[in-house]
């Protein structure tokens, strides 16, 4: 009887743990957000987009391999074209070991990303699969990742979007195993992606 | 008009020389390599960086950005807080008296709105800028893919 009750306690411990952990990982998950209920399953729940060369991608489709995910717009000066020549770049480094995970650029501006433009845009980032979907497709994808995105108005009728910033890392079965900054050194950004391919 | 423009390229070489070829100056103010990366095809925007430098004893502020490969540029900001990635307008950037404005450090671009063609690597672009008090000047934003290296070598890092 006491055993069960350690146990139990024990296990309450693990699970609230990996809770606290695993909310506080991904940040701009409480703006927002509904509160992670379970820790793992909590970021990758299921999602379907379309591809920059029309394809349907799921998740699914995409489970056996890991896969980075990236949110970002083509509107955008700085971060987003910085983060895909940097995977890029990252990719080049890698070699054929890149082929090992499918990094993702998924557009949180469908209205202006359409499928012609990304696959314009695209052809600057080979190895980099773009995904789009229609504005509740974005938005379910958006929460199955618990990231975050807003569209903002700007002076003179237009509009930005602001857009969780890190790359989102899922291994082969679809778990959420980490998050990439740009801003990171390129050693630590490195040995993150082999970590995530040798897993 | 070819010719026109090569006359003037040379004119250009021949004062500036390619050493300081990337540095430019209006009044007090000194704009330090202004660089801007390779677009992607049909990109809609795209962003410039330099460094601002005051020798001067009053503050200046950046009040305006043009150029003839965008339809119009503007100021801003990048702001990561909690993860999320934001971008808000700067009117009129300061440069205090001694200070150096880094515009990478400080998260600043320039946001050429509309780019009337693809930047490539390597080449050059025209822009004005205009400081409050120094005034207007002229100035070429080179493409390269990389950001600027640390300022021991900063310039030998073009189009690398």
């Amino acid at each position: 009887m006491k055993i069960f009750r350690i146990v139990t306690w024990v296990a309450v411990a693990i699970v609230a743990g990996i809770w606290i952990g695993f909310s506080g990982v991904l940040p701009g998950t409480e703006r927002g957000q509904e509160p992670a209920s379970t820790g793992v399953a909590a970021i990758g729940g299921p999602f379907a987009l379309t591809s920059h060369k029309g394809e349907t991608v799921d998740n699914a489709r995409l489970a056996g391999k890991p896969y980075l995910v990236f949110f970002g717009f083509t509107h955008c000066p700085d971060i987003c074209p910085t983060t895909l020549y940097e995977l890029t770049d990252l990719m080049a480094e890698l070699g054929p070991a890149a082929d090992r995970f499918t990094p993702l650029f998924i557009t949180v501006d469908p209205e202006r990303d359409t499928q012609e433009v990304l696959a314009e845009y695209m052809t600057a980032f080979e190895r980099i699969l773009a995904l789009r979907g229609s504005l509740a497709e974005t938005d379910a994808t958006v929460k199955a990742f618990a990231a975050y995105y807003r569209k903002v108005p700007t002076d003179g009728g237009g509009y930005t979007m602001d857009h969780t910033a890190g790359v989102i890392l899922m291994d082969a079965e679809g778990q959420f195993a980490g998050t990439l900054d740009m801003h990171e050194p390129r050693e630590t950004v490195l040995a993150k992606l082999k970590r995530l391919i040798d897993a | 008009m070819i010719t026109r423009l090569a006359v003037a390229l040379a004119a250009f070489i021949a004062i500036a020389g390619p050493a300081s070829a990337h540095d430019f100056k209006a009044g007090q103010i000194e704009i330090d390599h202004p660089w801007s990366r390779p677009t992607p095809p049909s990109a809609p925007v795209a962003g410039g960086y330099m460094k601002l430098i005051n020798s001067g004893t009053e503050t200046d502020r950046l009040i305006e950005v043009t150029s003839p490969i965008a339809e119009r540029a503007e100021i801003h900001r990048s702001i990561i807080e909690n993860g999320v990635a934001s971008m808000r307008p700067v009117e009129g950037l300061a440069i205090a008296p001694g200070a150096t404005v880094d515009f990478e450090a400080e998260k600043l671009h320039v946001m050429f709105i509309k780019p009337t063609r693809q930047l490539k690597d390597g080449e050059k672009f025209p822009a004005k800028l205009v400081f409050e008090k120094a005034g207007p000047v002229d100035v070429e934003f080179m493409v390269q893919m990389r950001a600027s290296k640390p300022a021991a070598d900063d310039h030998s890092g073009h189009g690398g």
